[in-house]
Order: structure tokens, then C-alpha cells, then sequence
């Protein structure tokens, strides 16, 4: 690993550190810094400690979280299917988890129940898109592409379907929960556990997807297992982006953006591609997310409307810069 | 001499089009082979089968008396390298990157290039009159650059057979007979072997010692140039009149 690649990774986690203390202190009520930093290890049961131990720090931590995942997946997404403008969402597991979280809503389930609903439906989307992509011929990432983006657009339609059937009341919910909104985040701990995990995993056969972003053939003639490393990253990136959606709905952007940005910095090897997209999603998102309940407070924007408002112009703005310098 | 690969009655296929059957060749170490054959008689899938690539109908595929199904994947990379007729980047990265992709087999899971990862893959540029352009981002490169590029990763897997899919593609005329004679001198000198697939008999005749003909009707020849590249020979192949001008000492063939 070169000096450049160490002091990325440094820099990135000295954000994370920035933004989760930006978002401990941002907020409607002023907590001073001093009173902050005590608040994690005095017991004082003041309205200060509250606010930050049970409100803020679970939503950055959620924030950090899902960011990381979704900028991960992104990541392997883009390699598993070799095409830069692939996304978390891009095969439908986000609609799947979509239609059956708008269905667990209008069932008047919440929680644990909604988000449990929500992850099942991911993982339904996942084996959907799987089993008939994977059919008898093979498994190419044209044809597993072609087979995401139209069961995607079959679930973007039952999505427009349970918003036109449901009642007024039940609309407002459904909405945040479709543009992605962390308020809702609970018990972060498995997500915790997937995202280390995913990171480690995907790290450890990093040098693989480097390989295998050169194409099949390639990959295969220098003796990697094409097919069981495909399907490893197809696993590992559907099972973070359900994860990230069970916990904050739809994000957008973040997934597709972040891999771009740190190759444009000049990183495209996986081995520090992966950790920094992972780091740099985290941070962007609790930066979006505290934006989004300060901008306007006390109203609360869905954190999306935020990740978005920054993704696609940044995303215009490197699609065209790429242009210029064929990048 | 040892043989470095044998078949044994091969039979390819593709789709449902059969490529050859009933194979037999020994490919001997310190021996460069051209294939020769017609646009789409099945010399692509010949060689990836070769590489363990591509599954074959019927027959062996021997290394070192062991068929290469037996031969983990990543071992057999080492013993055996492909250079692809075609390379599609998806994504940017540089030169030196791309190239030490070829070490990829040498090393263990979490193991990071050496120094003397850098060196051979240094060198690899340096054969391909490449140096210099290690930071150069390969979505850059015209097409004989990125060709030679891929040569230059192809030798950076230091394999002993090297397998290649036209590899005159691209190059211009001063590096198609560059590279040419330097891969023939050394394959020679290391006693490796190579298996190349030609479109120019010429560059064939003049590099190579040994062709395998593939005709359309799935016969084939093969042996020494001398004994199978022939004017005759050559007609049948491509089904088009070939004729052979000597002068000064060499011989030229010319379609027409």
C-alpha cells in the first residue's frame, strides 16, 4: 500500500470523526462541547445527555451506517455487473423492500414489524432477480442487469399502485419512507455487524474484484473463480443494500456517487476503493442527515431530498468533467 | 525437448458447431506455433479451451501428464497465460496497475505486490517499449498501446506457455516484427513455448517454427511450417488462391 492510499484512508476517517461530532452538536437545542464529552461517561440524566446519547448519536451511528453500506454495494455492484453507472438499488432490492414495507404500512404494522417486512421483501427481490437471471444459459452481467432493471421497474409500478390505493392518512409515512429518512432507524447493532463484515469479506477478495473488473475471460485466465466470486459480491452486495433499506428507506445517490468520487481522486485499485468508499458514504450521509433536520428545524427533511440535492448535481458535474478528461 | 502440452483426440465445440475433433497435439518446449485458420472456424475457442477456459466435448488436455481439470485454477495461471483478442476497461486505472494484474496468480489472498512484483512488471513494460507510461491512466491509450499493455501483462504472469489471440492486433509494423522477434528469442532462450493465432502467414512463416492449420471441415494440420505451410496448403485453408515469390532468400506468400 503507497503513502498516498494510507493518508486517503487516514484523512476519511478523520471526517467520519468530524461529522459524527458535527451532527452530536447540531441540532435545535445548543449542547455545549464540554457538556457533550461528559455526557459519555458521567451519569447525569440532564436533558443535554439525553438528547445526545438516545437521539443524536443512534441517528449519526444509523446515518454512518447505512452510508457506508450503500456506498460499499455501489462499489460491488459496479464491478459485479462492470458497469460504472450501476447502483445499490439498481436490480430492484430496494423496490422489493419498497412494495413490502408500503404493504406492512398499510397493514398498520410499524417497528420491528415494518422493518422486518422490509428486509424479507429485499431479500425476496434479491432471490427473484437471481433465480431468473441465473436460468439455464449463463450468467453474464448484461443479462443480470437487463433482468434487475425491468423487475425494478415491475416493483416501481406496484410501488405507484399502493400509493394510489391507499388511504390519505397512511400517504405521508409511505412518502418518508420512500425517499429515505433515518428517524426511523432502530437496534443499529445488526447492521453494525453486516457492515464490518461485508467490509472485511469484500476486502479480502479485493485484489479479485480488481481482476474481474478487466472482465470474465480475463479474470478467469489468471486464475480466478469467476462464478463463485460473482456470486459471492452478488450475496454480499444485495444483503448490505437490504440492510441499509430496512434501516432508512430508499437513499439515493450515495451508492452511485461515492465509488466515482475516490476513483476520480485517482483510486481505482478495490483493496483501498472498497474501505474508502466505505468510510467517505458514512461520513457524507450523517453530513446530509444533519443538514436535514437543522436546514429547516424544527421541520425535518427527508435526509434523500438532502443526499440528493448533493448527489446529482455532483454526479453531472463528474460525468462531465470525465468527459473532458476521458477518465 | 519435453512437451510442455498435449491432446489427446480433442473435440471442441461452440454452440452447436463443432471446432475439431480428434486433436492430437504436442506442443514441446522452446516451439512457437501459429494457428492459422478461416474468420469463425473456431481457432478463439481452440485456444480458450487450451487455457481451461472453455470446456472441451471429448478428449485431454495434458499438462506435465496431468489433465489441466485437475489443475487448480490459480496454479494453472501460473504455468499458462492468455492474451485475449480484445480488452473492454469498465474503469479507469494506470498502466502499472493493469500490468501487475498478471501477478495476481503469484500471490497469496492478502499479500500486496512486492518490490519485486514492481520490477517484473518494470520489466514487462520495458519488453513493449513501454516505460514511462506507468501513471498513464489506460482509458488513455490508443490501441496499439493498450495492445501492448496487454502483452506487457501477459509476460508479467512469467508463465512458460503463453497462449495468444492475434497479438499483432493494433500494432503497427515496426512493433509487430518487434515484439514478435523478442517473444520468439525468448521463448527459445527460456525454453518456454507459445500458441498464437495469425491472420498474417508471413509474420507466421517468419516467427514461427510450428502451424496448426484448421481447415473448415474440422481436418487440420499440423507439424513444422515448412512441411505444412505450403501454397497448396494455404489455398485450401482460406479458399482462396495463394502463391509463393521467393527472393533474395525469403519467401513471401501473396493472396491472388
Amino acid at each position: 500500500m503507497n503513502h498516498r492510499a494510507i493518508s486517503l484512508l487516514i484523512t476519511l476517517s478523520l471526517i467520519s470523526i468530524g461529522c459524527l461530532l458535527l451532527a452530536l452538536y447540531a441540532g435545535s437545542l445548543s449542547i455545549s462541547w464540554p457538556e457533550i464529552i461528559s455526557s459519555f461517561y458521567v451519569e447525569q440524566k440532564t436533558m443535554a445527555q439525553q438528547l445526545v446519547l438516545e437521539l443524536r448519536l443512534p441517528r449519526a451511528a444509523a446515518a454512518f451506517i447505512t452510508g457506508g453500506l450503500l456506498a460499499l454495494s455501489g462499489a460491488l455492484m459496479q464491478v459485479l455487473l462492470r458497469n460504472p453507472l450501476a447502483d445499490p438499488y439498481v436490480l430492484g432490492i430496494s423496490g422489493g423492500a419498497a412494495v413490502a414495507a408500503l404493504i406492512a404500512i398499510l397493514t398498520g404494522l410499524s417497528g420491528l414489524a415494518l422493518s422486518g417486512s422490509a428486509f424479507v421483501g429485499a431479500l425476496c427481490a434479491m432471490l427473484l432477480v437471481f433465480g431468473l437471471s441465473h436460468g439455464q444459459g449463463s450468467w453474464t452481467p448484461t443479462r443480470l442487469l437487463l433482468t434487475g432493471i425491468v423487475l425494478a421497474s415491475g416493483w416501481g409500478a406496484m410501488i405507484s399502485f399502493l400509493l394510489a390505493i391507499s388511504p390519505d392518512q397512511n400517504l405521508r409515512s409511505m412518502l418518508f419512507w420512500l425517499m429515505g429518512d433515518l428517524g426511523y432507524a432502530e437496534t443499529i447493532g445488526p447492521s453494525v455487524i453486516v457492515l464490518i463484515a461485508g467490509l472485511l469479506i469484500s476486502i479480502s477478495v479485493a485484489r479479485n474484484l480488481n481482476i474481474l473488473s478487466q472482465g470474465e475471460l480475463q479474470a478467469a485466465s489468471l486464475g480466478v473463480k469467476t462464478n463463485q466470486l460473482r456470486l459471492l459480491i452478488y450475496i454480499l452486495a444485495s444483503l448490505m443494500t437490504a440492510t441499509a433499506v430496512t434501516l432508512a428507506g430508499s437513499i439515493g445517490f450515495i451508492g452511485l456517487v461515492i465509488p466515482h468520487l475516490i476513483r476520480l481522486m485517482g483510486f481505482s485499485d478495490n483493496r483501498i476503493l472498497l474501505p474508502a468508499s466505505a468510510l467517505m458514504g458514512g461520513s457524507m450521509l450523517i453530513l446530509a442527515d444533519t443538514l436535514s433536520r437543522t436546514i429547516i428545524a424544527p421541520q425535518q427533511l427527508p435526509v434523500g431530498v438532502i443526499s440528493a440535492a448533493i448527489g446529482v448535481p455532483m454526479f453531472l458535474f463528474l460525468l462531465y468533467r470525465g468527459q473532458v478528461h476521458r477518465l | 525437448m519435453t512437451n510442455l502440452l498435449t491432446t489427446k483426440d480433442l473435440a471442441v465445440e461452440i454452440g452447436c458447431k463443432a471446432v475439431c475433433k480428434d486433436l492430437n497435439l504436442n506442443i514441446g518446449s522452446g516451439e512457437c506455433w501459429a494457428i492459422l485458420g478461416m474468420n469463425g472456424v473456431g481457432k478463439t475457442t481452440l485456444l480458450h479451451t487450451l487455457a481451461g477456459l472453455h470446456p472441451a466435448v471429448s478428449g485431454q488436455i495434458e499438462i506435465n501428464n496431468t489433465t489441466i481439470e485437475n489443475i487448480p485454477p490459480r496454479a494453472l495461471a501460473r504455468f499458462m497465460g492468455l492474451l485475449l483478442q480484445d480488452y473492454e476497461d469498465a474503469f479507469p486505472g494506470t498502466v502499472m496497475q493493469t500490468v501487475l494484474c498478471g501477478r495476481h496468480p503469484h500471490l497469496k489472498n492478502w499479500q500486496w505486490e512486492s518490490e519485486k512484483d514492481l520490477k517484473i512488471a518494470r520489466d514487462a513494460l520495458a519488453f513493449v517499449e513501454m516505460q514511462g507510461f506507468e501513471d498513464r491512466s489506460i482509458l488513455t491509450l490508443s490501441g496499439g498501446e493498450r495492445r501492448r499493455v496487454a502483452i506487457a501483462t501477459l509476460l508479467c504472469q512469467q508463465t512458460t506457455l503463453l497462449l495468444l489471440d492475434e497479438p499483432t492486433n493494433h500494432l503497427d509494423l515496426r512493433y509487430q516484427h518487434k515484439i514478435l522477434s523478442s517473444l520468439s528469442q525468448q521463448i527459445k532462450q527460456n525454453r518456454q513455448a507459445m500458441l498464437m493465432i495469425m491472420h498474417d502467414i508471413n509474420l507466421a512463416t517468419r516467427y514461427c517454427d510450428h502451424a496448426l492449420l484448421m481447415f473448415e471441415n474440422k481436418d487440420y494440420l499440423s507439424g513444422k511450417c515448412e512441411d505444412v505451410i505450403t501454397a497448396e496448403n494455404l489455398s485450401r485453408l482460406y479458399g482462396y488462391p495463394m502463391t509463393l515469390i521467393k527472393s533474395n532468400n525469403k519467401e513471401i506468400y501473396l493472396a491472388g
